[in-house]
């Protein structure tokens, strides 16, 4: 069992005709994965893998024709945030934006529309959701991961494989993993995935991968504090990145003496969390 | 990406911010015709782009167009925190009555807009908020409505200025949103704006901070990139897709992923020794990224031993000890090279590599401790 996506989830994958889009489109249906439609303006009425999944001009149209209910994204940076607002507006309670490259002031307002409208936005500059041996939405590699009782939430993407297949590596599985992305204004936090983890009836365990900037992970830390009951271990990369530098991730630095591993590891012991050394040692802490 | 000085009070003076009569000088004869036209006492500035350019001596008075020759041809020839010194900006010196610090940037954690204002101008604002946090104050701004008139009055009240500098005020902060939003600013302030003696408000200093993933919509500002604002080796890694931030110790480091590269970098420590830099080769790992990223390492005279770890989800362990391989044949090097490949086909990638003169690693740790020993061995020898 998972939370965000399962296998009664329908997708739509916005920009399916890019190479990102088809070859991970491909992915999700090879994962079993319901991708019921993708869109491309100007290429509505073709088909696309093998005559499996039909291309809209709009979102609009593909929800009324397929009942989809998430919506997966891969548009370049530049139309990823008139992507989100359209499928937004064609009013899908999920979407995932695995673009990277979003302006900020995009995403500020991106944000603000998509909650008006009551959707949940996940990402972007995320790679996505997987709820192992049900569904994946996004980029997740689907076979290093085992269905299980793990909740994974991170702001990476490469490091959570890692977790992922370590954690797979001892037997343990996984419920859902949610990567919320790397940018400085994200459609959904930690705190928002912890809530859903705590209440999943599904999910026994969790673990936390933070990194560098911004205050995140000392939010976390608070709501974990005060109302989280399942273990949770957490990991904080970037504890040797110097200060003004953006570590690859544009919401990875450390500005002035905000956004410190040192103080999110501190933030998250006291709140009790068990924070691995290295991410090799966080299935031994889990398990 | 950061504009200078003198770009930055440009553009803020498009959207009706007040600023000194002035102009950029490449040289100390065009700093004196410049203090000639002006025809008065001149500051002339280093257009450099690190803080602390008035301590180091980089921002001078001058009482006549032959002194402020004189001194833009010091200026020139400086060095401000390793940056050369290029050009100057000569403006019309101004006497002030008050000195007020006005901002606009991202507020992360509210995720909007934030103005941020204090009366203790002329300082810079992260030193306020530690020594006097009460003296600022923050508006937040919805992102969809913008700035509006009554909460730049709120702002004009709460730092005690003048009644009559309210409406002026106004003006002013609003000019100052506006750049924000038209150049896709994560930062446009004004420090200091002053009162001048004649009860005018005037942008003595500007700067704006662009979003680098909004420069697509700004190519005249993206254009204003000041080429030594990035090391060569940063600025060779980004024409190749790579992300580089040079660090200071001996292990270079090669890693797919931001997070992992960070994570492997804090491993290194973690086994006592020191990462030389962070590098992101990003998704998959081409011959030619991979080449790239050797020579960008090997260009640091620091290294002594490379770690490079990547984790093969999409992209096959194979492909990725292929590229290396390649990499290799291009890159001619004697470093010690650590590998750890894990993911799909990791044996496969394992047995490709074992032909070559690399140490493989099954772990981060492992790698990590055997890249740390490797280094104190080529310290003792």
């Amino acid at each position: 069992m998972s939370i965000l996506i399962d296998r009664n989830t329908r997708v739509i994958v916005q920009g399916i005709t890019g190479r990102e889009g088809l070859f991970h489109s491909q992915q999700m249906l090879e994962y079993g994965t319901q991708v019921v439609a993708g869109t491309r303006p100007g290429k509505g009425g073709e088909w696309v893998l093998d005559g499996k999944v039909p291309i809209f001009d709009t979102v609009k149209r593909a929800v009324e024709v397929t009942g989809a209910n998430c919506s997966v994204i891969f548009v370049p940076g530049k139309a990823a945030a008139d992507a989100m607002l359209e499928a937004s507006d064609a009013g899908l309670p999920l979407i995932v934006c695995i673009t990277e490259g979003v302006p900020v002031q995009d995403m500020m307002q991106v944000r603000k529309f998509v909650h008006a409208q009551g959707g949940r936005l996940v990402g972007p500059n995320c790679p996505g959701i997987l709820s192992p041996g049900a569904s994946k939405v996004g980029i997740i590699p689907g076979h290093i991961a085992i269905p299980g009782n793990v909740g994974v939430v991170s702001r990476s993407g490469t490091l959570t494989y890692e977790v992922l297949y370590a954690l797979k590596g001892r037997g343990l599985g996984v419920s859902t993993c949610v990567g919320i992305g790397g940018d400085p204004i994200q459609g959904t936090t930690f705190l928002e995935v912890l809530e859903m983890f705590e209440d999943d009836p599904h999910t026994e365990r969790v673990v936390l991968i933070g990194e560098i900037g911004g205050n995140d992970e000392e939010r976390a830390a608070e709501l974990i504090a005060d109302r989280m009951s399942k273990p949770i271990v957490g990991f904080v990369a970037g504890q040797t990145a110097p200060p003004g530098k953006r570590m690859g991730h544009a919401g990875a630095i450390v500005e002035g003496s905000s956004g410190l591993a040192v103080d999110k590891i501190r933030a998250l012991q006291e709140a009790g969390v068990s924070v691995a050394q290295h991410p090799e040692q966080i299935p031994e802490l889990i398990a | 990406m950061k504009l200078h000085e003198y770009q930055s009070k440009q553009f803020l003076s498009g959207f009706g911010v007040p600023i000194p009569a002035g102009r950029v000088a490449t040289t100390s004869e065009e700093s004196r015709s410049v203090a000639e036209e002006l025809g008065r006492r001149v500051v002339v500035k280093a257009q450099v782009l690190v803080g602390g350019r008035g301590k180091a001596g980089g921002v001078r008075l001058a009482n006549s167009p032959e002194e402020a020759a004189e001194v833009a041809a010091q200026i020139l020839g400086m060095h401000i925190k390793g940056l050369p010194v290029r050009k100057v900006l000569v403006d019309e010196a101004v006497e002030s009555q008050a000195e007020i610090y006005l901002g606009v940037t991202n507020d992360r954690v509210k995720r909007c807009p934030v103005l941020i204002a204090s009366a203790e101008g002329g300082v810079e604002i992260e030193q306020v908020a530690r020594s006097d946090p009460q003296k600022i104050v923050r508006v937040w701004i919805d992102p969809l409505l913008g700035l509006r008139e009554f909460q730049a009055r709120y702002v004009a009240t709460v730092i005690d200025l003048p009644r009559e500098h309210w409406k002026q005020f106004t003006v002013v902060a609003d000019g100052l949103y506006r750049a924000y939003r038209a150049s896709d600013a994560t930062l446009a302030e004004v420090n200091p704006l002053v009162i001048t003696k004649d009860g005018r408000l005037l942008a003595l200093d500007g700067k704006i901070v662009l979003d680098d993933n909004a420069l697509f919509r700004h190519p005249d500002l993206a254009e204003m990139r000041d080429l030594d604002e990035e090391a060569p080796a940063e600025r060779e890694a980004r024409m190749f897709g790579l992300s580089y931030v040079k660090l200071e110790g001996s292990i270079g480091c090669m890693v797919n992923g931001a997070g992992l590269a960070m994570a492997t970098m804090d491993v290194i420590q973690l086994f006592g020794g020191a990462p030389a830099n962070f590098l992101d080769i990003g998704g998959g790992a081409g011959a030619d990224k991979v080449a790239a990223a050797l020579r960008i390492i090997h260009s640091d005279e620091q290294v002594r031993a490379v770690l490079l770890n990547v984790f093969g989800g999409i992209t096959r362990c194979d492909e990725v000890a292929r590229g290396i391989l390649s990499a290799l044949g291009e890159v001619r090097t004697k470093m010690p090279m650590v590998v750890r490949l894990v993911g799909t086909n990791e044996e496969e990638g394992r047995r490709l590599l074992a032909k070559a003169d690399l140490i493989t690693a099954q772990s981060l740790a492992e790698a990590a401790q055997r890249a740390v020993e490797l280094v104190g061995q080529e310290l003792a020898a």
